[in-house]
């Protein structure tokens, strides 16, 4: 059976292109050629003079000791966020997989997360954990841990990982459990009678044939910690105390919004940009050669 | 290599269906034991458990004079077929079949020795470097019993392992089982909906229907005396015609005007008690017309099948099927007279469908 409608002529084919072209064009393309443009540019305080600098803000950039910093609290963040997230979703998703009653229940509770916002999600760990109010914060000081994300950095930096990772666990989770389902259930009980103890089992047989979800995920997730927890790193501390929480996205908006200097910031986003495309070449480079078993 | 006995084995299931409703059989040591029934009969079931990957809801299942119901399947000294191969994907058909033997800690030349024998055998020698995808469903067969071989088991366990093969495929795989396990000697159970394999490949024919035994025996004694209506119409292909009569007298049944001689039947039923009488197509002989015991039959159509021809048509108002060698009859749709040896007359009691035999 043929699967590709041809058509005679161009005129129809462009025509069925042409909305799909032009949402592209005007909120990607364009967009991202401005900013471009911009991070070439280099303006004054009040906008009111314009000069083309060529790379200079990319110099400035990679000699400023802020943003190494910021690339250092990315790496150590996303870090985290990746290995918990993943970790702790791929455990609930061995759980419910082998759990038969109430497994319904179970799934429904573990997929609320993700459906809350980052910002209110981000105010949810602020109330737990703040200092003076947070019932988890007071908890940790009667275990006579000292604890204030205001004002210590790591703690800052513990905070946001542990809400970023809370937020993207039921995504994994869902991954996980229909990739675990996948798996056919005689290769397991082959497995069984093959005389291989649960452990063993999931490492040499179930892990293996995760994988393709495992990457999957993995991709997704690092794309998730590099843009998509904006929100709560905003909420929960704004990117301090004093810069220690400021991951790279959050550095384009404070810089470009708070420090007026759009050059500069547009010269971040490209080279996120960049990173990004650089990511999304794995991922269709993987998607490719994606072990089909 | 063992014996395994089956004492009253029962499945229930949570919500209380009854998979399995107390089957006991045992097969010798080395014996070939083939469960065969419809599909939901209970027979995969009733493998599952004796595998450990289904619990024992009652009764025993023993190995080798051990009990196994509380023991893991992996401590069970069996080694299991699947009717999907079960391969593992991720590992070479050498790693396929080394899992087992590296699980239980088996050194290295050890495996490496059993894993290139158990190749020879099968003839999958060059196969070895291989992905399980990259095979044939034939080959995948042969790394699925290589795997089960290496580990030496004491009782092989196959769940429709031919299934998924084509016909000759299956024909020719069908054979090699029967040769290897011949050769090994090890205790096989086996299951299978399809009656060929279940005639050819068992020393112990195991028939079940609705989670019960239905008949055991050997392959011939069951062909030759099916011990009720399901099983003489399950065992057989074409299946038995089976038409309704009624006692004439002792070891006579009549099927509307005709008399039957029927030599296995009870002498102690009373003339006029309605019986089903159950006639095999392959046993139907020409007779002339008005000859003692012959019986009309309407020839409607005929099929080839090459060796064999079958003549389709009705006999007393009812479909009937006869078989008979290529060239033996030139029939012709139209009118046939046929009877039976009295031997090969089985008779039924209607309501319990079983054999009212002597």
């Amino acid at each position: 059976m043929q699967k590709n409608a041809s058509f005679k002529g161009l005129t129809i084919p462009l025509l069925l292109l042409l909305p799909q072209l032009a949402i592209t064009v005007v909120f990607f393309y364009w967009p991202a050629s401005q900013a471009v443009w911009q991070s070439f540019l280099l303006q004054d305080a009040f906008g009111t003079s314009t000069e083309f600098v060529w790379f200079e803000n990319y110099q400035l950039l990679f000699t400023d000791p802020g943003y190494l910093k910021a690339f250092w609290n990315t790496a150590i963040f996303s870090t985290f966020v990746c290995v918990l997230s993943l970790s702790i979703a791929l455990l609930f998703a061995v759980m419910a997989d082998r759990q038969i009653r109430g497994a319904e229940v179970y799934k429904t509770l573990l997929i609320w997360p993700y459906a809350v916002a980052p910002a209110i999600a981000g105010v949810l760990w602020i109330f737990m954990f703040d200092p003076s109010l947070g019932m988890l914060a007071r908890g940790l000081g009667r275990l006579g841990i000292a604890w204030n994300p205001r004002l210590n950095g790591n703690d800052a930096m513990t905070l946001v990982i542990l809400a970023a990772t809370w937020k993207q666990i039921s995504y994994n989770f869902l991954f996980f459990l229909a990739g675990l389902q996948s798996i056919p259930k005689s290769v397991i009980e082959a497995a069984v009678i093959d005389g291989a103890r649960p452990w063993r089992r999931f490492w040499t047989i179930v892990f293996p044939l995760l994988s393709p979800t495992t990457f999957f995920l993995l991709v997704v997730n690092i794309v998730y910690v590099f843009f998509d927890t904006f929100g709560i790193i905003d909420t929960v501390t704004g990117g301090g105390p004093s810069g220690h929480t400021e991951t790279l996205v959050y550095k384009v908006y404070s810089d470009g919004k708070g420090g007026s200097n759009l050059g500069g910031s547009a010269a971040q986003s490209v080279v996120l940009l960049i990173m990004v495309i650089g990511m999304t070449a794995i991922q269709f480079r993987f998607i490719e050669r994606r072990v089909n078993y | 290599m063992a014996q395994v006995t089956l004492t009253n084995v029962k499945k229930v299931y949570p919500g209380g269906v009854e998979a399995v409703k107390g089957v006991s059989f045992d097969i010798p040591d080395g014996g070939f034991c083939v469960l065969v029934g419809p599909s939901g009969c209970g027979k995969s079931t009733l493998l599952r458990m004796v595998a450990g990957l289904e619990t024992i809801s009652a009764g025993e299942v023993s190995i080798g004079n051990r009990v196994v119901n509380q023991i893991e399947p992996a401590d069970r000294d069996i080694a299991m077929v699947f009717q999907n191969y079960a391969l593992y994907p991720h590992f070479s058909v050498y790693d396929n079949m080394a899992y087992g033997l590296r699980n239980l800690g088996t050194p290295k030349d050890e495996i490496d020795r059993r894993v290139k024998e158990a190749a020879r055998i099968l003839a999958i020698e060059p196969l070895l470097e291989r992905r399980p995808k990259q095979l044939s469903g034939g080959q995948r067969q042969r790394v699925a019993m290589g795997r089960a071989i290496v580990r030496k088991p004491q009782v092989f366990l196959f769940d429709e392992p031919l299934s998924n093969l084509d016909a000759k495929l299956r024909v020719q795989m069908r054979v090699e089982i029967k040769k290897l396990q011949r050769a090994l000697g090890v205790t096989s159970i086996y299951v299978t909906h399809d009656q060929v394999e279940a005639m050819t490949l068992s020393d112990k024919l195991v028939v079940m229907n609705g989670g019960q035994v239905e008949q055991i025996g050997l392959p011939s004694e069951v062909y030759k005396k099916p011990a009720s209506r399901f099983v003489a119409t399950f065992i057989g292909s074409p299946p038995m015609n089976i038409l309704p009569g009624t006692i004439d007298g002792p070891g006579i049944v009549a099927l509307g005007d005709a008399i039957l001689e029927a030599r296995d039947l009870r002498a102690d039923l009373a003339a006029g008690a309605r019986v089903e009488v159950g006639l095999r197509p392959e046993d139907i002989e020409i007779a002339s017309e008005g000859e003692a015991g012959s019986l009309p039959f309407d020839i409607e159509f005929i099929e080839e099948l090459g060796a064999t021809q079958l003549f389709h048509g009705q006999l007393a108002g009812l479909p009937f099927i006869m078989q008979a060698a290529t060239d033996t009859i030139s029939a012709q749709p139209g009118r046939l007279w046929i009877s039976v040896d009295p031997d090969r007359v089985h008779v039924f009691d209607p309501a319990t469908g079983q054999r009212l035999g002597l």
